[in-house]
Formats: C-alpha cells, sequence, structure tokens
C-alpha cells in the first residue's frame, strides 16, 4: 500500500504445539487419512486445503477427538496420544466450529456464545438453577467475557436476536464467538467462509488475524478460497484422497507442481 | 450545582456506561491539556471523524477550550471527500473513532500537508500502527494531565482567552451543487440559538436524548452538544448504527430529532409486522388507529372531544397506543422534531394521533439550526411553523424566504464570495428556498427557489414539491422530476426495496435484489398506480395542475451518496443526476419504450464495478381538470 500503512512485524512463532505424526483413518473400506503427519507452530495459522472429499474435515475431527485414527498419534502441548474424547480436547483448550452451522437455532446470540463458556463453569445444576449467590456471581464474569467477545466481532445489534434468524454470514460469526468463549489455545475452523459473499469474506478473514494477532491463538483452518488461504495463513497442508500432496508456506505451496495438477490448477501469474 | 448528575451516556459492553458532568469536565480538560502538549494552538482546527462517542464530543469542546476549532467530518465519507475538507480546513491534528477512520486519513496524508497528528479513540486493530504521529487518545490525557500539573493556570488562562465571538466550530454542508463550503459559527451563534430553543421548549436538565446522527450535521451539534450544555441534560451514544432503534428503546428519550425518513422507516417496520400479527390484534389495531386518526391529533391540540370519544381513545391507550409507543420508545417523548425534508402528511398524523408531540422545524446550517419551529398546539403537517424567538423572515419578491437572526453564521471558510451571495451585509441571510406565510402567520415552503421553473406551456413546475407527493406513498423511496422548460412532466422512481420487497413476497413473486424487482411490470404497474393518485391530486390544485406526470421510468439502481447522486444527508442532487443519466432523460422525453444503460456504481471500499441494465419507459394516465365553476 502506501507509506503509512501499518509495519507489520515480523510474525513470530513457538515452538510445535500439535503435532500429527503418521495419522491413518478409514471407515470400512474407504480410507480417508492416509499416514499423514504435520505440525503446528504456536500463533501460526494453518491451513488444509484440498478437494472435495480429500480428508480435510477428517483430519479437523481427528484433531479435536471425534474419529479415532487406526494408526498414528496427535501430540498436543507434549502429550502424545491416540485417543481422546472431544470434550477432554475441549478441555484441553482446543475450541471449533463447523461446516454446517451448529448453534441453537432458538437460542439468542448471546446465550449461544454463553454455551461456549460451559467448560469454565464450576457451580453445579442446583446452583446455577437457583441462580443465587456465588453462582450469579460466575455468570456475570462470564456475561462480562461474552461482551468483549460480542464487542469484538461487531455483533452488538443482534445480541438478543434468535439465531435461527440470522443471516449465513452472521451465523458463521455467531459460531466463531461461541468458539471463542472457550478461550481456546488452538482454534479450529472448518471452512469459516463457505457461502460467503466478498465483503464477508473480508470481514471475516480480518476477524480470523486479529484473533490470532491479539490473543495469540493458533488457528487450522479448513477453507476453499484460494485467495482468502494464500492471503492469511502462514503455513499450508494439502490433502488429495488422504494423501499429503506438500507441506509448506504459502507461496511454496502455490508453485508446487503436484499441487498445481491437482486442485490449483495453472498459475495466472 | 449539576456535577454529580449524569451527562453523557455511551453503551459499550452491553451495559450503559456513564460520566457525570464533574467527570465529563475532568476528561474534557485532560484531552485538551494533551492537545496543547502536542502543540495545538489557539485557532487551530481539529478534525473529528466517527460515530457519536463520548470522547468525541469531548474532543470537540475540548479543543474549543484551547481556543482551536473543531471540524466534525462525516464518518461514511470515502477518502477523497474527506481529503477536500481536511485540507480546505487546514487542519493539523485529527481524532478518529477507529482503525477504518486512521486508514482513511493515513491515505491521504500525504495529499494533507497540513495534518500532523491523529488521534484514535478504538484500540482494536491499531497494535502495529507505531508511527510517532499516530497516539492513543487515553495517553494524550494522561500526557495532558501532567501538562496540566506542570503548566499551572494554563488550563483556565486558555478558557478566559475564549471570547463569544471566537470561531466554534466549522460544518461542511453537503452541498447540493457543488464543493462542500465550511460553515464557520461562533459561540455566540450556538450558544445563544441553544439558549432560545431551550426556552421555546422549556427544556431543563431532566431531558434525555439520544445522539445518533452524524456528528458532522448542525443539528446533532446544537441538539446534542450545545443545548445539552446549555441545559444540563444527558445525551446518550448508541452502540452502534445498527443498534438505535433498541437504544431508542432502553433510554426512552424526552427530547428526539429524527428526519423525516426515519420517522416513515419505522412506520413502515411497524405496518409490516402488524401484518404479521393474529387477525384479531390487527382487528383491534385498526380500530384504534381509526380512532386515533379521528379524535387522537385533536385530543393533543386541546380541542373539544366528546366524552365517549375520550374515553374510547383512553381504552386505545391502554390496549394499543402505550404498549405501541413503549415498544418504539416513544413513551416519555415530550418533543420530538423533524426537519430536512417535508414529512408525509399520513406519516405525521400517524404520530401525532398516538399522542406523540410530533413538530416540524425549519432550520439550515447558516442559522445554526433554528429558524422556525411549530409552536404547541399549532401543528399542522403542511407547514414548517413561526419564527423561533429573536428570528425575522421577510420573503423577497422572488418568493425566496430570507432570515435574520443570533445564529446567523460568520462566513464560509476561506470563500468570501460565497458569504457574500448568501448573507447581505447587514445580516440577512438568503435561505434559496421559495415559501410563503399562510393566513395564520405560519411559514409554508415549497421548494428551492432556484429549481421552481417552467413547462414550454408556462405552468408551474416546482418538482420537489411532486417529489415529495411521490415519496410519501411507501413503495417509492426517491423520485427525481423532469419538466422545467419541457413540453411534459416526466419522473426517474426508485422503489423501496424493503417495501416492494414485502408485497413480493407476500405476491410470491420471486426477486435477487432491486435491479430484478425494479424491472418486473408488476412493480411498474404498482408505480403508476401511485404516479396516476398523484396526477389526480394534481389535477385539483389550480397552480400546479399543467405539471401532472406523463412518464415514468424506475431506475435499474439506487441512487446513492457513494455515487455522488444524493448528499450525505441524502437529498437528491438534481444537476448531478441529469447529467449522469442524460440518455434516461433523453429517452423520457422520447416515444422509447425501454432503453438500455450501463452505469458505473462505487462500492464503500473505493472500488468501482458496471451495472448494465434494460430500463423500461411507461405512461401514465393523466386526470383531465375539471373546469371550474368561478365561485360566487
Amino acid at each position: 500500500m502506501d507509506a503509512y500503512a501499518p509495519q507489520k512485524k515480523e510474525r513470530v512463532f513457538g515452538d510445535v504445539v500439535l503435532s500429527v505424526d503418521d495419522i491413518s483413518l478409514s471407515f470400512g473400506g474407504v480410507q480417508a487419512l492416509a499416514n499423514i503427519s504435520f505440525g503446528v507452530r504456536e500463533h501460526q495459522v494453518l491451513a488444509i486445503i484440498g478437494p472435495n472429499g480429500a480428508g480435510k474435515s477428517s483430519m479437523l475431527n481427528v484433531i479435536n477427538g471425534f474419529y479415532h485414527p487406526q494408526q498414528g498419534t496427535i501430540t498436543y502441548k507434549g502429550e502424545t496420544r491416540r485417543q481422546m474424547k472431544p470434550h477432554q480436547a475441549a478441555r484441553q483448550g482446543v475450541a471449533r466450529t463447523f461446516q454446517n452451522i451448529a448453534l441453537f437455532k432458538g437460542m439468542s446470540t448471546l446465550d449461544n456464545i454463553m454455551t461456549g463458556r460451559n467448560t469454565m463453569m464450576h457451580r453445579n445444576l442446583l446452583w446455577q438453577a437457583l441462580h443465587v449467590g456465588p453462582a450469579r456471581k460466575e455468570e456475570l464474569e462470564h456475561r462480562e467475557f461474552v461482551e468483549n467477545i460480542i464487542d469484538f466481532l461487531e455483533i452488538e445489534h443482534i445480541r438478543k436476536t434468535p439465531v435461527g434468524r440470522l443471516p449465513y454470514g452472521l451465523q458463521k460469526r455467531v459460531e466463531l464467538g461461541r468458539a471463542l468463549a472457550a478461550q481456546p489455545e488452538l482454534l479450529l475452523l472448518d471452512e469459516p467462509m463457505a457461502g460467503m459473499n466478498l465483503e464477508e469474506k473480508e470481514d471475516m478473514s480480518r476477524f480470523i488475524l486479529d484473533v490470532n494477532d491479539e490473543f495469540g491463538t493458533t488457528i487450522v483452518l479448513i477453507e476453499h478460497d484460494m485467495g482468502v488461504v494464500m492471503d492469511i495463513s502462514d503455513h499450508v497442508v494439502v490433502l488429495d484422497y488422504g494423501r499429503k500432496l506438500a507441506d509448506g508456506s504459502p507461496d511454496e505451496v502455490r508453485s508446487n507442481q503436484e499441487v498445481i495438477d491437482a486442485y490449483l490448477g495453472v498459475a495466472h501469474d | 450545582m449539576r456535577g454529580s448528575r449524569p451527562a453523557i451516556r455511551e453503551k459499550d459492553f452491553g451495559i450503559w456506561q456513564t460520566w457525570n458532568w464533574a467527570q465529563t469536565e475532568k476528561e474534557i480538560r485532560a484531552l485538551a491539556c494533551g492537545l496543547a502538549a502536542y502543540g495545538f494552538e489557539r485557532g487551530d482546527r481539529l478534525a473529528i471523524i466517527g460515530d457519536n462517542r463520548p470522547q468525541l464530543y469531548w474532543a470537540m469542546v475540548a479543543a474549543q477550550y484551547d481556543g482551536g476549532v473543531p471540524v466534525p467530518v462525516y464518518q461514511d465519507s470515502v477518502a477523497e471527500e474527506m481529503q477536500y475538507v481536511l485540507e480546505h480546513a487546514d487542519a493539523r491534528f485529527a481524532i478518529a473513532e477507529d482503525q477504518e477512520q486512521v486508514d482513511k486519513l493515513l491515505e491521504i496524508k500525504d495529499r494533507c500537508p497540513r495534518l500532523e497528528h491523529i488521534i484514535y479513540k478504538d484500540q482494536r486493530g491499531m497494535r502495529d500502527y507505531n508511527h510517532p504521529f499516530i497516539h492513543y487518545i487515553e495517553d494524550v490525557q494522561e500526557k495532558g494531565r501532567q501538562y496540566d500539573a506542570e503548566h499551572p493556570g494554563y488550563a483556565e488562562g486558555k478558557v478566559n482567552e475564549g471570547k463569544g465571538s471566537d470561531i466554534a466550530i466549522m460544518l461542511y454542508t453537503s452541498g447540493t451543487t457543488g464543493k462542500p463550503k465550511g460553515v464557520m459559527l461562533s459561540h455566540d451563534n450556538l450558544i445563544i440559538t441553544a439558549r432560545n430553543g431551550a426556552i421555546q421548549e422549556g427544556l431543563t436538565e431532566n431531558e434525555e436524548a439520544l445522539a445518533y446522527l452524524p456528528m458532522a450535521w448542525v443539528g446533532d451539534n446544537l441538539f446534542s452538544l450545545s443545548q445539552a450544555y446549555v441545559a444540563g441534560f444527558c445525551v446518550s451514544c448508541p452502540e452502534s448504527s445498527e443498534t438505535v432503534l433498541t437504544d431508542l428503546r432502553e433510554i426512552g428519550p424526552t427530547y428526539f430529532f429524527a428526519p423525516p425518513r426515519i420517522f416513515e422507516n419505522i412506520l413502515t417496520t411497524v405496518t409490516i409486522r402488524m401484518e404479521d400479527a393474529a387477525p384479531f390484534k390487527q382487528r383491534m389495531f385498526k380500530y384504534f388507529m381509526e380512532l386515533a386518526k379521528r379524535v387522537g391529533t385533536r385530543i393533543l391540540d386541546g380541542e373539544q372531544v366528546s366524552f365517549m370519544d375520550r374515553l374510547r381513545y383512553m381504552a386505545g391507550n391502554i390496549l394499543i397506543y402505550a404498549p405501541l409507543k413503549n415498544v418504539l420508545g416513544f413513551s416519555r417523548f415530550r418533543v420530538a422534531y423533524t426537519a430536512g425534508e417535508a414529512i408525509g402528511p399520513e406519516i405525521f398524523d400517524f404520530y401525532r394521533s398516538l399522542g406523540i408531540n410530533i413538530k416540524q422545524l425549519y432550520g439550515s446550517t447558516e442559522a445554526s439550526v433554528l429558524i422556525t419551529t411549530q409552536p404547541n398546539g399549532e401543528v399542522r403537517p403542511d407547514t414548517v411553523g413561526k419564527p423561533c424567538l429573536d428570528v425575522d423572515i421577510r420573503i423577497e419578491d422572488n418568493g425566496e424566504v430570507m432570515f435574520k437572526s443570533p445564529g446567523v453564521f460568520v462566513g464560509y471558510y476561506k470563500n468570501e464570495e460565497a458569504t457574500a451571495e448568501t448573507k447581505t451585509s447587514d445580516g440577512w441571510v438568503h435561505t434559496g428556498d421559495a415559501g410563503f406565510f399562510d393566513a395564520d402567520g405560519h411559514l409554508k415552503i415549497i421548494d428551492r427557489a432556484k429549481d421552481v421553473g417552467k413547462l414550454t406551456d408556462g405552468s408551474m413546475f416546482a418538482p420537489k414539491y411532486l417529489e415529495n407527493k411521490l415519496k410519501f406513498f411507501p413503495f417509492v423511496k426517491e423520485a427525481v422530476a423532469f419538466g422545467n422548460e419541457k413540453d411534459y412532466v416526466a419522473t426517474f422512481i426508485n422503489i423501496d426495496l424493503e417495501a416492494v420487497g414485502n408485497w413480493a413476497e407476500r405476491r410470491n413473486l420471486p426477486y435477487s435484489g432491486y435491479t430484478d424487482l425494479a424491472d418486473r411490470d408488476d412493480v411498474y404497474d404498482l408505480v403508476q398506480e401511485c404516479i396516476e393518485k398523484v396526477n389526480v391530486d394534481l389535477a385539483a390544485d389550480e397552480h400546479l395542475s399543467g405539471s401532472q406526470i406523463r412518464r415514468f421510468l424506475i431506475l435499474h439502481k439506487e441512487l446513492d451518496a457513494d455515487d455522488g447522486e444524493l448528499t450525505r444527508t441524502r437529498k437528491v442532487r438534481r444537476n448531478f443526476i441529469a447529467d449522469r443519466y442524460q440518455e434516461l432523460i433523453d429517452a423520457l422525453y422520447s416515444d422509447k419504450s425501454h432503453i438500455r444503460v450501463e452505469a458505473e456504481v462505487t462500492f464503500e471500499d473505493g472500488r468501482k464495478g458496471m451495472i448494465k441494465a434494460d430500463v423500461k419507459i411507461r405512461e401514465a394516465a393523466m386526470t383531465t381538470v375539471q373546469p371550474m365553476k368561478e365561485a360566487g
């Protein structure tokens, strides 16, 4: 841009926080993932790309413990595991959004995001139901945190609107809000921009980068829009029919012949 | 005195955060000293860009504190418009609300060599902006507090240096023609006008107001700042521009200003929502609204109404009126003003019949707003009322309205010529509006004096009058009428996407967007019906029967301020449109039944695109004038 654009600092990443080693996953005779390995470093934005059926969503499901791979291990924050339950992943600071929005349609934006705080509420059901004393105090603290997220994502105007009535782009934003409410260290986004128009995509990209920047959250995302992927990610993993085709910086991946053949098509520049 | 009373509120993080007058004074003083610490001097200009925020209002007063001049800029201006204002005003300092506005300022900084410091209010996304000339507002205030401590007496001294005749603010008028002009208003202009207005309406420190209109507009300055400071009432800033209606309901203002468009939008929403209500509720609503129409306005004006009707109205109040007003946030209105454009009589009467004291006001930036208002009990939809306190009005021979008041502006900045054209040497100001006083001494405005023209057959043509009549139909959002020195009148129509879209949905007509909807024959029929009704009305008026609308077309795109077709306050820029759509106008005055067009549109981020469409042209039936019998 011009001379006064903000001076981007050199992106600094920490150690490898999530490492996927030799993962294979099959459903009956269908091999969804075959010997996949890659690592995600702290504060990185990593994109997984690939054609439909490449195994991208399966990969995310393996990471957050929803699918159990037949082979291979996942090391998250130094802890190696083969199998984990999604709620354990959640407690370890992994949050995600879904390809098909999975919100409570009849509940308001505010309530939906509040559910993201669920793992952090300590009072038991009885206290919560009575809604007095410590339970009330706890809820106020969580509400305050959620209000920060609402402010961050600029969704004040739909705070009290039932989510089912919102347009798609906003629902996606609410879903991101709910994932953020869990204060994740690792955020998994499954096609955060699918079905959005250009303006909504720009907004969403900005929010993702802001999350990464302000909270230092490590992000793994699946996306089809190559423009977006190349712009916002630090590292790209390319899958094709369960195999890993390439793994590198956006520029490396863009110029990889195998990737071009399988997925990108001819480079236009 | 009022130190502990609330001065300003802002909804942030879902909660109304309040500052009382004592805190407000401290914040302003810190900011004023902070500005001084960075070298802001007497007479310097501070550009202010953003939505209504307490900090930005403080910045306005802080600049005045230092003897400087705040220059609020419309927050949705694109970079070029902003550059013009900043450059013309020689702003050395600018305060911006957030990253978006800072980015615009950075984009134009090279072209505004005098701009030295940029202050921002919202830290979000600003982490990497580490230029030495960009400052966070709280850091500026902190620096100000130090400066204040190190320079005792500085702040007091600065305030005492100020005089009533100093320039208090510079407002750039959107201008229906040419480049914006910087209207300079003095402290005396603002304070005396604000005080006169407050006396007239009996404003007290107990009023509640909502500051939601652009800060760059003179009205916001008078209602949300000058009058709040003079009368001492509390002003609330909404959470965001999208939440205004919710915030309105929560605050329940007693003193409110809205342009007719907002009242129209609210009424449209109410009507649409009532159509979705249960049949019983619909019937009840209809019954009581008819009752209100019959007696509501008369009750509000204190006229005689039969006991039974009063009783029914009371029942209606419990069942319909009060709940409705509550939902809208209108329950506590003591005074609600509307101005800027003519308001539809049905809309006006709707609100008044509910017992809402909505009144018309006539004003201009050059008058520090107030010229005429409607006194309580003398409110009519078709006049703008009587001269305000201390305002003199006279009508020129050509019908132009001129005024003289304590609010008369000092001059246009760096534009002696325009000042001399607008303001006479003895202080009378040309409004450019044509109007006359009716029998009761109320001023009636018909059109811009220069826009009133004649058809080739000599009959009078007042475009705005026709356009307003058309715009009173909910389906018509904008209209532009042509006819000066032509054989007949023809119009462009912009349909109202919300109202027509809803109408289409009810009829199961699928559509993909404005352009698609605007092209439908059904929609053309709908608009034709509206135009023919206007023609019937016009035929009844002996002066205007000649200016019935013969041909019309529905524009393929919505008129937009970003494309320069409307001003930022959404007034039609007639000459610009006439130039840009010359082809379409030629087609209206030919016998073509459709025309192919391509138009360039500017998106909000400054990119440009093209729209192509085939625009149809229709003829509307004209009503023959009934020969009137000479009244004996």
